[in-house]
């Protein structure tokens, strides 16, 4: 199994493997060059709650797993032969021990795996739930708590209480690395807001200047925000967008501040949402997946319509992709990191549902086949593919 | 003393249901479980050194609630999971 390099210019044009991270066990969809016949292999550890499952584009062979079960404790499994087999860490993600006397805190599960830069080869990050970084220097062996970060002392503020987390625990996410500098990291908390890292993790300051949060008094609070996925552009690393709970963003770091490109959606649709795909070639196109985030959070498909949206003048104007979509009385919810895009010409999308259904789009969108259903509740769906 | 393996932890054990550990407390055989079979004592275990909300630990029928608590070489240990999930 490989990967096109992120970041690439050249689009791929080998299979697509989507490696699927369910509630209950893993799954791996084969599609064929065409990307029109998938073939599905599994379940790989059946009953593991299993979060995200993420191909190493540096050695394009190594598979992180995070995964617990109901009874045992979090862990990261890692795979060298396409998944066939799987070796636990033997030092998962974990707090440093409380002083005696004091409270210390407890990993609840791995939530989030991003590889390191490409000049780290060996390097993984790891979020966690409640809010903790993680790094590995050995290809996800061992972890070693991130201490800038968890033992931050503003920490305990920017990530609130336990109130403040999302109804399945408060979460750290969307760690990202700027392909130009190694030491320069951001990641997404629900709750907490973007943070920015320039010295590999040792500091941290909030990013958070023009976002709303409508769930605070100060409605532009310097953190303590919902954001639900972030990503920056590959190709341009200083444009960042963000899935927030209240709209999407999109930041140029040149100015500094998140715009609320979400303005532009459809009224009723509004811009709240999960997931969040890039294009790997154009930084101006961008798909979401909307969810119905008024009066008490349905958190479903906008009427039982689901629809994802794209906009290729970021965010200027959106258009409405459900061709081939139910119709009606479908009120699935795609999760944050259930979406996904392979890097073809033109692109793949696919995302997975919390009613166990996977949705393929070989060309941008205009179209959708389900080329899974009757799986447990989807959590994350990555795309890996041959070189092209 | 013979230690009694939940079939989620059985993956460490070889699928054995029954182990021989040794210890004078829960936390030291514990730590001879983890000697024998790497990694299973986090699973059980978290990193504040609580028995996890799943899991249960009985001492001759008895239940126990921290790793400090005394064992004898004729004690029978049973890890047990507790009701879980859906």
């Amino acid at each position: 199994m490989t990967t096109v390099p992120q970041g690439s210019s050249i689009p791929a044009t080998g299979p697509v493997t989507l490696l699927i991270a369910t509630r209950k066990g893993a799954w791996l969809l084969k599609g064929d060059r065409g990307r029109r016949s998938w073939a599905i292999e599994g379940p790989v550890l059946l009953g593991h709650i299993v979060h995200h499952i993420v191909l190493d584009p540096r050695d394009q062979g190594t598979l992180l797993m995070a995964a617990r079960t109901g009874h045992l404790g979090p862990t990261v499994f890692r795979s060298t032969d396409d998944g066939k087999t799987w070796t636990e860490a033997s030092a998962p993600p974990a707090f440093a021990k409380a002083p005696a006397g004091q409270t210390g805190r407890v990993v609840d599960h791995v939530f989030w795996l991003t590889p390191g830069h490409p000049s780290q080869p060996d390097v993984w990050y790891a979020g966690t739930s409640p809010q903790g970084l993680f790094r590995s220097e050995d290809g996800g062996e061992t972890w070693q708590s991130v201490a800038g970060f968890n033992d931050h002392p503003l920490r305990p503020q920017w990530t609130g209480g336990e109130q403040d987390g999302t109804p399945d625990g408060p979460k750290l996410h969307s760690i990202l690395i700027d392909p130009r500098d190694a030491h320069h990291l951001y990641l997404g908390m629900s709750s907490g807001g973007v943070f920015e890292s320039v010295d590999q993790g040792h500091d941290w300051t909030p990013l958070n200047a023009g976002c709303r949060a409508d769930f605070l008094p100060n409605l532009f609070p310097e953190y303590g925000h919902d954001p639900h996925r972030v990503l920056l552009h590959p190709c341009e690393p200083d444009i960042l967008y963000q899935q927030n709970h209240c709209g999407i963003y999109r930041m140029d770091r040149t100015e500094g501040t998140w715009v609320r490109i979400g303005e532009h959606m459809p009224k009723e649709i509004g811009d709240i949402g999960f997931p969040l795909v890039l294009h790997p070639r154009d930084p101006h196109t961008v798909w979401v997946f909307p969810m119905d985030g008024t009066e008490v959070w349905p958190r479903v498909s906008p009427g039982g319509k689901p629809a994802a949206y794209v906009t290729r003048d970021a965010g200027r104007t959106w258009q409405r992709l459900d061709r081939g979509l139910p119709s009606s009385q479908a009120w699935f919810t795609v999760k944050r990191q259930a979406m996904t895009a392979d890097a073809h010409e033109p692109l793949g999308l696919y995302f997975g549902t919390t009613s166990g259904e996977v949705w393929a789009s070989p060309n941008e969108g205009a179209e959708w086949s389900c080329i899974a259903r009757h799986l447990p509740e989807i959590y994350a769906v990555e795309a890996t593919e041959s070189a092209r | 003393m013979r230690v009694y393996v939940p079939t989620p932890l059985r993956s460490y054990t070889g699928q054995q249901a029954d182990v021989e550990a040794e210890g004078a407390t829960v936390g030291e055989l514990l730590a001879d479980l983890d000697r024998r079979y790497p990694g299973m004592r986090f699973r059980m275990i978290d990193e504040q050194d609580a028995i996890r909300p799943h899991v249960r630990i009985f001492v001759n029928g008895e239940q126990v609630w921290g790793l400090e608590a005394p064992l004898r070489p004729s004690d029978e240990v049973q890890i047990l999971q507790a009701l879980s999930g859906g």
